[in-house]
């Protein structure tokens, strides 16, 4: 079965989506993301979209659901790395991902991950 | 000037995989037309919304990719087509956050604010037909 990659760094944890996403996939993701943030403690998580060339309403909406799941766990995401033409066209959609941080990259997140961890200490 | 149609192709959807298969016919199809990188992302997105509510809610049925030239201008035309239940009120259907799915409703009205043309007719008990339209700017 195929699977999205979590990688463990430091108290966060990086997950790279690089093929298209459809159903069974975003289930077991969200499984596999729930299961190691419980298990390893994690602060943060970083989704890494920078490879996808397109998000709908159902990615949109898997991945504020997993970012809600992370978050009542205890850790929060940002999305990194989105295509500029991803973001209008998500925008033009009527989709606006409310409540989930940004950032233009992996780098630029893992700090994001650090201010936020910061205020809530 | 008449509409011509340059090339087509159908495909039949079915299921979950068919939908992120259908992404990749129409990237390849904006390609061919030329569509910029915008372009194509509204077109491949618009599509994805709606050859996902074909398959959840239609039954599944097929789509046609459509390379169609008006004389001046060219562009990629795409048609769904199933014979699912119908949708009773079109409007409806067409109105933000309108959803009988549990989805945020945003498929089909989104997807019309994506492209160039947009067109939706539907029976009752025989199926629904939606054709968009993207021209190269």
């Amino acid at each position: 079965m195929e699977r999205i990659p979590i990688i463990r760094m430091g108290r966060c944890l990086l997950v790279t989506i690089q093929v298209d996403m459809y159903d069974q996939l975003a289930m077991t993701l969200q499984h596999d993301l729930t299961e190691q943030i419980a298990r390893q403690g994690s602060e943060g998580v970083l989704v890494d979209i920078s490879a996808l060339e397109i998000v709908d309403s159902f990615i949109g909406r898997m991945i504020a659901n997993t970012a809600t799941m992370a978050r009542v766990l205890g850790a929060d995401t940002v999305l990194v790395g989105m295509q500029p033409a991803v973001a209008i066209t998500l925008v033009e959609l009527g989709l606006s991902l409310p409540g989930i941080l940004t950032a233009r990259n992996v780098e630029m997140g893992m700090a994001l991950l650090d201010q936020v961890a910061a205020s809530r200490a | 000037m008449p509409l011509v149609v340059v090339k087509l192709t159908r495909y039949g959807l079915q299921s979950d995989l068919d939908i992120v298969a259908a992404r990749r016919w129409v990237a390849d199809g904006a390609k061919e037309v030329g569509l910029s990188i915008l372009d194509r992302t509204k077109v491949v997105t618009a599509a994805s919304e709606i050859a996902r509510n074909m398959v959840a809610y239609g039954k599944g049925g097929d789509m046609s990719v459509e390379i169609v030239r008006d004389g001046v201008r060219d562009g990629l035309r795409l048609v769904f087509e199933d014979h699912g239940p119908g949708i009773a009120d079109i409007n409806r259907a067409l109105e933000d956050g309108f959803s009988t799915g549990g989805s945020m409703g945003l498929g089909l009205p989104g997807a019309r604010r994506l492209v160039s043309e947009f067109a939706m007719t539907s029976t009752v008990g025989v199926g629904t037909r939606v054709t968009i339209v993207r021209w190269k700017t």
